[in-house]
């Protein structure tokens, strides 16, 4: 017949074995407060004023943070704290409260706008790893200043502003140095967005051996961990590294 | 990567600054924004309604009107924006598609007008979101019907002289209106078809005693009677099958089609039994073939259209049927075995077994309840209670389902007669006007004698006066007098129009003088005109018209206008004889510039 909405619960038999609800889609039965709230309410004596608190506060909440919105500084306190210009912003802005409505980012969102940059591999891992970098007060949240601080330092800052910047993603701790654990897991991470189907095909080892070079080049006193003087020192005597962190200078 | 998400390509990038230390090789150079424009607003004006977006919201498609080069032709420079000639209410989804990466369809709105708009700014409707999906397929799908039927009573109405014999013939049968031949052959066979069926019936009723013997059905007693119209029929029917065998373009396909098939069998009972005799052993057989009689009644589904939607419907609810049929059985089957069981105890009872109960419950789950199988014990009318409950159930579900499809199908067949029959008023409508209209440049024709010699004048009041027609219309005259022009013959044995008065002759040669002191407006280099070339010739009506001729020279897109003017004539003789005929420049007369339409507004 024709009109079958909900076509997987409709197609097997899961609901006759219990575990299903197929109208609703959730397990079937009633909670413990529901059942007590029908029960009370089929005795006479108690009329409809009974248990209002029983009421789900879960929609609630959600409801709540749906509607939180963070609104930004004045443009004129984040010109002086960044380096943008003021059109700049304008358009950082739009741009921002576009994908996020609700002027703060979570860390799923952070994911997901990510990787419709990297369709062919998991950029989820590294995009952990920025959020983690953008959020500077660790509230589990990047409000559009921390945004525009991050890319500010990035875009507009010196190269040694940019160099402690990624000396900062690295440190995943932030503890002030990179151990090879930490170095590992960035590793993979930039890895993994790669993706599966490449050629020629990427090799297991191939992030632990990066990372072994990585440790050879910048650790110049070998106690296996880097520190940011030691970062910033390999990175300015490398050429290539100096030449790459021009390439921001002209993203915006 | 959605639209809105593009905004964040900057971050994206700026986030590559994870890789740069850890990278092995030299980076590629970034691409350099040749023309870096600050982002700026445009004003979308379609037909009034001012829309104003930024250009980087509209270049976010460059493979649209809107967000490639190609909306500089709408560039209007006087205002400094874009002006569209369309619809501003699709325009707005179409805008907010470009703001929102989402395509959106408007209930409201006429489906192939929103095609139009689409197909014009350049979006492809397959991009159209979730959401509205669903309803622009149904939509679509319902146009397409509605195009596909007039398109089939379009092929069915239109005359193609060269059909052979045959294709005639089988238009004839599939479509009793085409001839009377047809309508003649159609109402025949439905006669026939009712005759042989009421025979049929008739032959087995009693028709009272003989005396000297029992009584004997009709059909035994004037069986020679009911023999020749047998006979009649049957011979009705096999011409009939033959012709359309013959007929059909595919004879392969109608062999196998449905109809065929019950023709077949409705004539094959006579002619089997022709063949054989008064044989003792096969006539039981032969008496059971004469049951295929009955099927000459479904003949009649050529003759009705309900009855074919109802074996449309019929086929299309196949599922629901055949799941009406698979619960019964199911039913049947639990209510017999507990029948069957509840009743063993008590004596005498019918219930043998279960297949003996099926009777049973099938009579009583369709509520028929003939009593012939009645339950004795308790537990038996319990349970034979709920059964007669259930089946009204059982029943009752997908019944709904079945009716409104037929409902549907029948609706849909009404719609699209009351399409066709709108659309026959609606073209007659159309070919009134059309003649209307063609009988206007008649019209006109005879009087472009009068609205040229005004022109001629030269004065803009005059020559408003004699216009009684738009600039469209007269130059869409213009245009098919050139063309009459060109394909008239240049002997002078063409019909005239109604000849102008002698008076008026002498007028022309005045106003034509008049001209030559005057700067011609449809001449380009005036300049070089000597006055000889203003020689009028009173008759010779060959000369003007080989002027038409396209010069071999010139540009073949040019139209018409250029083509006269290269041969420098300015050749308006109002009738076909050219009576009265400026006659045509030299032949080698260039003229420079490009097609102007210097006739057309002279004219």
């Amino acid at each position: 017949m024709r009109g079958q909405g909900r076509k997987e619960s409709l197609s097997d038999s899961r609901d006759l074995d219990g575990s299903y609800d197929q109208l609703t889609g959730h397990p079937p039965g009633p909670t413990k407060k529901a059942l007590k709230q029908r029960f009370l309410q089929l005795l006479p004596c108690c009329g409809p004023q009974a248990l209002p608190s029983v009421s789900e506060n879960s929609v609630e909440d959600d409801f709540e943070l749906s509607t939180v919105c963070h609104r930004p500084e004045g443009l004129e306190q984040l010109q002086e704290q960044t380096k943008f210009t003021r059109k700049e912003l304008q358009v950082l802005y739009r741009g921002f409260k576009n994908e996020c409505p609700s002027g703060i980012v979570s860390e799923e969102n952070f994911k997901q706008i990510y990787s419709q940059f990297f369709p062919q591999g998991d950029s989820s891992t590294y995009a952990t790893f920025l959020f983690n970098a953008f959020d500077t007060n660790h509230d589990g949240s990047v409000n559009f200043e921390d945004f525009v601080a991050g890319l500010s330092v990035i875009l507009r800052g010196t190269i040694d502003d940019r160099l402690n910047w990624a000396f900062n993603l690295y440190d995943l701790n932030k503890d002030g140095c990179i151990t090879k654990e930490e170095m590992l897991d960035i590793m993979k991470s930039i890895y993994d967005m790669m993706g599966k189907y490449t050629y020629p095909a990427l090799r297991e080892e191939a992030p632990r051996e990066h990372v072994e070079s990585f440790f050879q080049k910048m650790d110049r006193n070998k106690d296996g961990v880097v520190t940011i003087e030691e970062f910033i020192e390999s990175c300015q005597k490398d050429e290539n590294i100096m030449r790459s962190m021009q390439l921001f200078d002209n993203v915006i | 990567m959605a639209a809105g998400v593009a905004a964040w390509l900057p971050f994206a990038r700026a986030a590559a600054i994870g890789w740069m230390p850890v990278a092995n090789c030299p980076m590629p150079l970034a691409p350099t924004d040749k023309n870096k424009r600050q982002d700026e607003l445009i004003v979308l004006n379609v037909s009034g309604r001012r829309f104003e977006t930024w250009r980087t919201t509209l270049e976010r498609y460059p493979d649209t009107l809107l967000g490639s080069t190609e909306k500089e032709f709408f560039f209007n420079e006087d205002t400094k924006e874009y002006f569209f000639d369309r619809d501003p209410e699709v325009f707005r989804c179409v805008l907010n598609f470009y703001r929102t990466g989402k395509l959106h369809y408007p209930r409201y709105e006429c489906i192939s007008a929103y095609d139009d708009e689409l197909a014009f700014y350049g979006i492809l409707p397959e991009i159209i979101g979730d959401c509205c999906y669903e309803e622009y397929k149904d939509r679509k799908r319902e146009n397409a019907e509605r195009l596909q039927d007039d398109l089939d009573s379009e092929n069915n109405q239109e005359s193609m002289p060269s059909l052979s014999f045959r294709q005639t013939m089988w238009r004839a049968f599939e479509n009793p209106h085409t001839s009377t031949m047809a309508l003649v052959f159609y109402y025949v066979t439905g006669f026939f078809i009712a005759v042989s069926v009421i025979t049929n019936v008739v032959e087995t009723v009693p028709c009272g005693t003989v005396p000297g013997s029992k009584e004997l059905p009709c059909g035994e007693r004037y069986s020679v009677a009911f023999f020749c119209l047998d006979t009649a029929c049957v011979m009705i029917f096999t011409v009939e099958y033959l012709l359309r065998l013959f007929a059909a373009p595919s004879r392969y396909r109608f062999i196998r089609s449905v109809m065929s098939i019950i023709d077949v069998v409705a004539i094959m009972p006579y002619y089997i039994g022709l063949v054989m005799t008064n044989n003792e052993d096969v006539s039981g057989a032969f008496v059971t073939l004469r049951v295929f009689r009955v099927f000459r009644i479904f003949k009649f589904s050529r003759h009705s259209q309900g009855l074919r939607i109802l074996g449309y419907t019929l086929k299309s609810c196949a599922s629901e049927l055949g799941f009406l049929l698979f619960s019964l059985t199911m039913a049947i089957i639990i209510f017999a075995t507990v029948m069957f069981y509840a009743e063993k105890g008590s004596s005498a009872s019918k219930f043998t077994s279960i297949p003996a109960s099926f009777w049973y419950t099938i009579v009583t789950m369709t509520t028929l309840g003939y009593g012939d199988m009645v339950p004795k014990t308790i537990a038996g009318k319990i349970f034979g209670s709920i059964c007669s409950l259930s089946g009204v159930l059982v029943i009752a579900l997908p019944v709904p389902v079945i009716v409104s499809n037929f409902s549907r199908i029948y609706h849909q067949n009404q719609r699209a007669d009351k399409r066709r029959a709108q659309k026959k008023a609606r073209l007659a409508r159309i070919r009134v006007a059309k003649t209307g209209s063609s009988n206007a440049y008649l019209h006109s024709k005879r009087n472009g004698l009068l609205n040229e010699a005004l022109e001629l004048m030269g004065t803009p009041e005059e020559a408003h006066v004699g216009k009684t027609t738009s600039l469209i219309e007269s130059q869409h005259h213009h245009l098919l007098h050139c063309l009459e022009k060109t394909t008239v013959s240049p002997s002078p044995a063409t019909p005239t129009p109604p000849p102008p008065l002698s008076g008026f002759r002498t007028h022309i040669l005045k106003l034509v003088q008049l001209q030559k002191s005057k700067s011609v407006p449809f001449r380009v280099k005036s300049s070089e005109e000597a006055p000889e070339e203003w020689a009028v010739t009173e008759v010779g009506p060959a000369l003007p018209c080989s002027a038409l001729r396209p010069h071999p020279t010139l540009h073949p897109s040019h139209g018409p206008f250029s083509v006269t003017e290269a041969k420098g004539s300015a050749c308006q003789s109002p009738s076909s004889n050219g009576q009265i005929s400026r006659s045509c420049y030299g032949p080698q007369r260039r003229i420079s510039g490009g097609p102007t339409l210097v006739l057309g507004d002279a004219l």
